[in-house]
C-alpha cells in the first residue's frame, strides 16, 4: 500500500505532537528557571499568579507540575494517535504491531490481576501507567517531572480511591458500613484509618521514590562539582570546568530515573488493579444481583 | 537571641531528618529477605521465574512503604520545616 501525500502530512503533524510538548517543557524550564549558582533542589515553580502563598490551599495556582502533566497528556495522545493512524483490517505494519502489543499486554495484565469482570479497566490502567512513565522519564530531557510533585500523584491516588469505594459500595451500602465493624466493633477506628491510608501510601510511595532519586542525583552532582573544584581548581583553564561531574551522574540516572520511573509506573498500576479488584465483594454483589432479578421477576408476574 | 533560637531550630531539623532515616533499616532487611526467598524459589522452580519476580517486586514495593514515609518526613524536615519554624521563632 502506498502512502498518500495527505497521510504523510498527518503523520508528520502527529510526530510533532509527540515531540513538541517535550520541547515546550524544555523551553519553559530554561525561560523560567531562576539563575542560580550550582545545583539547587527545589519544588515545582508556580507560574501563575506571580505572587502567591504556596501554602494556601484555597487559592488556585498554576504550577510547573500541572503544566508539565498537561504536556505529557498531549504527548501520550500524540503517541496513541500516531500508532493507530491508518490502521486497517488485515494490513500489518510496524506501528500496528506495536499498538497491538501494547493493547494485548495490558489486556493480559488486567485479566490476570483483576479477573474477567473488570476487563474494561485496561484503558484506564494503561493510561495511568503511560502517564506515570512519561512524567517520570521526562526528567531525562531536563523537564521537572510532574510525578515528583506530591499533588499530581495524590490526584491519581484519590481517583483510585474513589473507584475503590465505588466498587466496595456495589456490595450494598449496609454491607460497606458493616465492613468497618469487622471482625469486632472495637476495630472501627483502625479500619477507617486503614481505608484512608490506601491513597496516602500509594501516592507517598510513587512521590517518594521519584523525589528521592532526583534529590540523590542532585546531591551527587553537586558533591562531584565541589570535589572537582577543590581538586582541579588550581589548574588555570581546566579548573573552571567541573570535570568530575562527567559520567557518574549519568550512570546513576539510569537507575534513579529510568529504572525507578518505569518500576514505579508499573507498581502504581499494579496497586490500582489489586486495590480495585481486591475491595470488590464479588459474592455479595452476585447475591444482590440475584435478589434484584427475583424482585424484577415478581414485579413482572404481578403486572401480568 | 532569636538568631541562636533559629540556629537551634535548624540544627534540630537536620538531626531529626537524620534520626528519621533510621527507619531505612527495616525496609532494607525486609526487602533483602524477600529477594533472598525469591531467589530460592526461582532456583527451585526456574519455570515460575516471571511470576515470582513480579510478585517479589510488588512485595518489595509494599515493604518499602515505611521507609518512604520516613523519607518524606526527612525531606519535610529539611526543606519545609526550617522555614516555617524560623517564621514562628521570629514572630515571638
Amino acid at each position: 500500500m502506498k502512502k498518500t501525500f495527505r497521510f504523510k502530512i498527518v503523520d508528520i503533524l502527529l510526530i510533532l505532537m509527540i515531540i513538541l510538548p517535550f520541547v515546550c517543557g524544555m523551553v519553559l524550564r530554561v525561560l523560567t528557571k531562576p539563575a542560580s549558582e550550582g545545583i539547587s533542589i527545589s519544588g515545582a515553580m508556580i507560574f501563575w499568579p506571580n505572587k502567591c502563598d504556596p501554602g494556601s490551599a484555597t487559592e488556585f495556582h498554576l504550577s510547573e507540575a500541572t503544566v508539565n502533566s498537561w504536556l505529557m497528556i498531549v504527548a501520550i495522545t500524540g503517541v496513541a494517535l500516531y500508532l493507530t493512524h491508518g490502521i486497517r483490517r488485515g494490513v500489518k505494519c510496524r506501528r500496528t504491531l506495536v499498538a497491538e502489543w501494547i493493547v494485548e499486554k495490558t489486556d493480559a495484565l488486567v485479566a490476570q490481576n483483576m479477573g474477567p469482570l473488570f476487563r474494561e479497566y485496561s484503558p484506564f490502567v494503561a493510561s495511568i501507567m503511560g502517564l506515570s512513565a512519561f512524567s517520570s522519564l521526562s526528567s531525562l530531557v531536563g523537564i521537572f517531572p510532574a510525578t515528583s510533585d506530591f499533588s499530581t500523584v495524590f490526584g491519581w491516588a484519590l481517583l483510585v480511591f474513589v473507584l475503590i469505594t465505588y466498587y466496595k459500595l456495589k456490595g450494598g451500602a449496609w454491607n460497606y458500613i458493616k465492613g468497618y465493624f469487622e471482625p469486632i466493633p472495637f476495630f472501627a477506628p483502625l479500619n477507617v484509618i486503614g481505608e484512608i491510608a490506601t491513597p496516602i501510601s500509594m501516592s507517598f510511595r510513587h512521590y517518594g521514590n521519584i523525589l528521592s532519586g532526583s534529590v540523590i542525583s542532585a546531591l551527587i552532582a553537586s558533591a562531584l562539582g565541589g570535589l572537582s573544584r577543590s581538586l582541579l581548581g588550581a589548574i588555570p583553564v581546566v579548573g573552571k570546568i567541573p570535570l568530575l561531574q562527567v559520567g557518574l551522574p549519568a550512570v546513576l540516572s539510569v537507575y534513579f530515573d529510568v529504572f525507578s520511573g518505569c518500576l514505579q509506573a508499573f507498581i502504581f498500576a499494579m496497586l490500582t488493579m489489586l486495590n480495585i479488584s481486591g475491595g470488590f465483594p464479588e459474592e455479595l454483589f452476585n447475591k444482590r444481583q440475584e435478589k434484584k432479578a427475583e424482585r424484577r421477576l415478581k414485579k413482572a408476574g404481578g403486572a401480568n | 537571641m532569636s538568631q541562636i533560637a533559629i540556629a537551634i531550630v535548624l540544627g534540630c531539623c537536620a538531626l531529626g531528618a537524620g534520626v528519621a532515616m533510621i527507619a531505612g533499616i527495616g525496609p532494607g532487611i525486609g526487602e533483602g529477605q524477600a529477594v533472598a526467598k525469591a531467589c530460592e524459589a526461582i532456583g527451585r522452580q526456574p519455570e515460575a521465574k516471571s511470576e515470582v519476580t513480579s510478585t517479589m517486586i510488588m512485595g518489595c514495593a509494599i515493604a518499602e512503604t515505611t521507609g518512604i514515609y520516613a523519607l518524606v518526613i526527612a525531606i519535610l524536615l529539611i526543606f519545609v520545616a526550617p522555614g516555617s519554624f524560623a517564621a514562628i521563632v521570629k514572630s515571638f
